[in-house]
């Protein structure tokens, strides 16, 4: 099996907002294997991209603080890292991109500057070497015409050209790990597929681990290895990707599942799980997803259920499944 | 550019024309004119002060005076002052200048001292140093020129003697080359201080403001995520998206360079265009004030122009094709 490339360890970040505190990621424990495709998914709020950004360390702060854990990057705790020390992983061993293309590149600098920018820092190229690696980037991200889109501005450019753009930024430095926010969110479907395509082939050619936070079951089937399923900052799910979509554990995956419209079926209504997400200030000892569970029992508003492992390795947190193990 | 410069100047004349007439009425129909002034004299007369104005014009009716004073203005004459007893353009250009070097020195210490204050409170946002500015910012904010130049004339001038008193120039002193510039500079430092403390107050509002709201964009973040040194972020990726809307509030304080400060310039007997206007209009001297005026029209419809082209040169997103 081959080593872990990001293990994340008990992470706490919590937000100190003026209402109370949020535990947006509370005790968060996964790890990242070396040229593995881990999704992270979970609604809006669930602290999916949280958890990204703690590894980036770009939290902001206030109101934000990562509180506690350890979060293990290529055998060292980022955590601990000097801002200077961070500097030189970010961009250059982490790649990430985000959400929203359109607000991601900076309005008043072009393609080329931001393309070059990550290059001269890290890699210590000249100018003009920065300039044909970029060029170089740009065709590897399938646009064509490079050299003119380098003077170009952002605004002058498509949604889709400028997440390849962001995916060229986030390369450039060779990468171990890519992190994806989102992806193809705010992209429409047919450019989806292709942001997917290009995504899932550079990975294979550079061998480069990706953490891939979507909300899309879709993405994560064509796209996953591994699925890590998070719920008010806790993560209730994880397994390799065929076993959760075959053997879902968790009432909440579950739910989401059954949410997916499937082709050929028409359906006037999908399912929806009911109820709403607990707000996220003050939450108790107890199983947060208790309150919208069918199978909730009396434990679960009692006692929080820790995330276990059977004997496959599909790890869930969830009481039904408690009593199994102690057989 | 110059397609679309032409086309501004162009539309920019029933502006001016529009301009001209609402000017011209507002101290027309003001009451009293120069003559009235003078009513106060006991020597004068009714029938000096018909004769009088007869003589200045001021008899005939308005639509007429409107026409004589605007074809003067279109040959660039702007009429003769009644208390110079001297061509407007002239009285103008002669007080016009010191005003100037006034406002280009308060602009300039505005600017850099609103634009650190502001950036600095911005990337430190409820620090100690944001905190006081704030506070520091808002006192000088509402402090009346009138209070403050005095306070700190009587601080720095009566007290303490570290600088002069009022004028431009040390009276009966015969200085040449550089040590007139001394003294000219020596006689500025206070009603510079004055008005840069004033001012300085709103527009680093504007840099933390602008600076505040460029930091929270996603491409800053993606700045940093690229393992940018927080230098690069702030000056290279934050400041020239911040500084975007102050270029409009930059061009449009152009024209008050050569506005004057009335109140000012008055406490600091400082030999200024706003000094001699203000002294027009205790003594309904209109021509001088109605051709002031008009420049400081001409000029804001210019800056307004030279505005937008400037937005163009730094904003690729309205960058003329």
């Amino acid at each position: 099996m081959a080593k872990n490339i990001v293990e994340f360890r008990n992470l706490k970040t919590y937000f100190y907002t003026e209402e109370g505190v949020v535990k947006a990621v509370n005790d968060v424990s996964f790890s990242i294997r070396e040229g593995e495709t881990v999704c992270v998914v979970g609604e809006s709020g669930c602290g999916k991209s949280v958890t990204a950004l703690s590894l980036m360390r770009l939290i902001q702060s206030p109101p934000g603080k990562i509180e506690g854990g350890e979060i293990i990057f290529d055998g060292r705790d980022v955590l601990k890292l000097s801002e200077a020390e961070m500097r030189k992983i970010r961009g250059n061993e982490i790649g990430m991109i985000f959400q929203e293309p359109m607000t991601s590149l900076n309005p008043v600098l072009t393609i080329g500057e931001q393309l070059m920018e990550p290059l001269m820092v890290h890699k210590f190229m000249s100018k003009k070497e920065a300039w044909n690696k970029a060029i170089e980037l740009i065709k590897q991200v399938g646009i064509p015409r490079a050299e003119q889109i380098m003077t170009s501005y952002p605004h002058e450019l498509s949604g889709g050209m400028r997440q390849r753009i962001m995916i060229a930024i986030a390369l450039s430095c060779d990468p171990k790990l890519l992190i994806a926010d989102e992806p193809t969110t705010a992209l429409d479907v047919t450019i989806q597929a292709q942001i997917l395509d290009l995504l899932r082939k550079i990975k294979q050619e550079r061998n480069m681990a990706l953490m891939l936070i979507t909300h899309d079951l879709g993405i994560v089937a064509e796209m996953a290895d591994y699925v890590v399923v998070m719920y008010a900052g806790k993560v209730i799910e994880e397994a390799p990707v065929r076993e959760l979509f075959k053997n879902p554990k968790h009432p909440y995956t579950r739910g989401l599942l059954k949410a997916k419209p499937i082709i050929g079926k028409r359906q006037d209504k999908l399912y929806t799980i009911p109820g709403q997400v607990p707000n996220p200030i003050g939450l108790g000892n107890y199983c947060y997803f208790s309150d919208r569970c069918e199978y909730a029992m009396d434990i679960c508003r009692q006692k929080i259920p820790q995330l276990t492992a059977d004997e496959n390795g599909h790890k869930v947190a969830c009481w039904l499944y408690e009593g199994e193990w102690k057989k | 550019m110059t397609q679309f410069i032409i086309r501004r100047l162009l539309q920019s004349i029933p502006t001016l024309i529009g301009a001209s007439i609402v000017i011209f009425l507002i101290f027309a129909l003001a009451p009293g004119d120069y003559v009235t002034r003078q009513l106060e004299n006991p020597k004068m007369t009714e029938e000096r002060a018909a004769q009088l104005r007869a003589l200045y014009g001021l008899d005939k009716p308005l639509p007429e005076r409107y026409v004589s004073w605007a074809t003067g203005l279109l040959k660039g004459d702007l009429g003769d002052s009644l208390m110079f007893r001297k061509p407007v353009v002239q009285v103008i250009n002669d007080f016009i200048w010191n005003s100037f070097i006034l406002g280009v020195a308060i602009m300039f210490f505005e600017w850099l001292i609103a634009s650190i204050v502001g950036i600095y409170s911005a990337i430190r946002q409820y620090s100690v140093f944001d905190t006081i500015a704030t506070l520091l910012v808002f006192i000088l904010y509402s402090l009346p020129s009138f209070f403050l130049g005095l306070v700190m004339l009587k601080i720095f001038a009566v007290d303490h003697r570290w600088f002069p008193l009022g004028g431009m120039i040390t009276t009966g002193s015969n200085y040449t080359g550089w040590a007139y510039i001394v003294d000219v500079a020596k006689h500025m430092v206070l009603p510079v201080a004055t008005l840069t403390l004033i001012s300085v107050g709103g527009l680093s509002r504007y840099f933390r403001a602008n600076m505040l709201e460029v930091i929270k964009q996603d491409y800053i973040r993606t700045a940093r995520a690229k393992g940018l040194k927080e230098r690069t972020v702030i000056f290279k990726h934050a400041l020239r998206n911040a500084l975007l809307p102050l270029i409009t509030l930059f061009t449009l304080e152009l024209p008050s360079l050569f506005a004057g400060a009335m109140i000012t310039e008055r406490i600091y007997n400082w030999p200024g265009i706003g000094k001699v206007v203000l002294e027009a209009i205790y003594v309904r001297d209109y021509p001088l004030f109605l051709g002031y005026t008009m420049l400081i029209t001409v000029l804001t419809i210019l800056a307004n122009i030279l505005a937008d082209v400037l937005y163009g040169v730094a904003d690729p997103r309205v960058r003329l094709k």
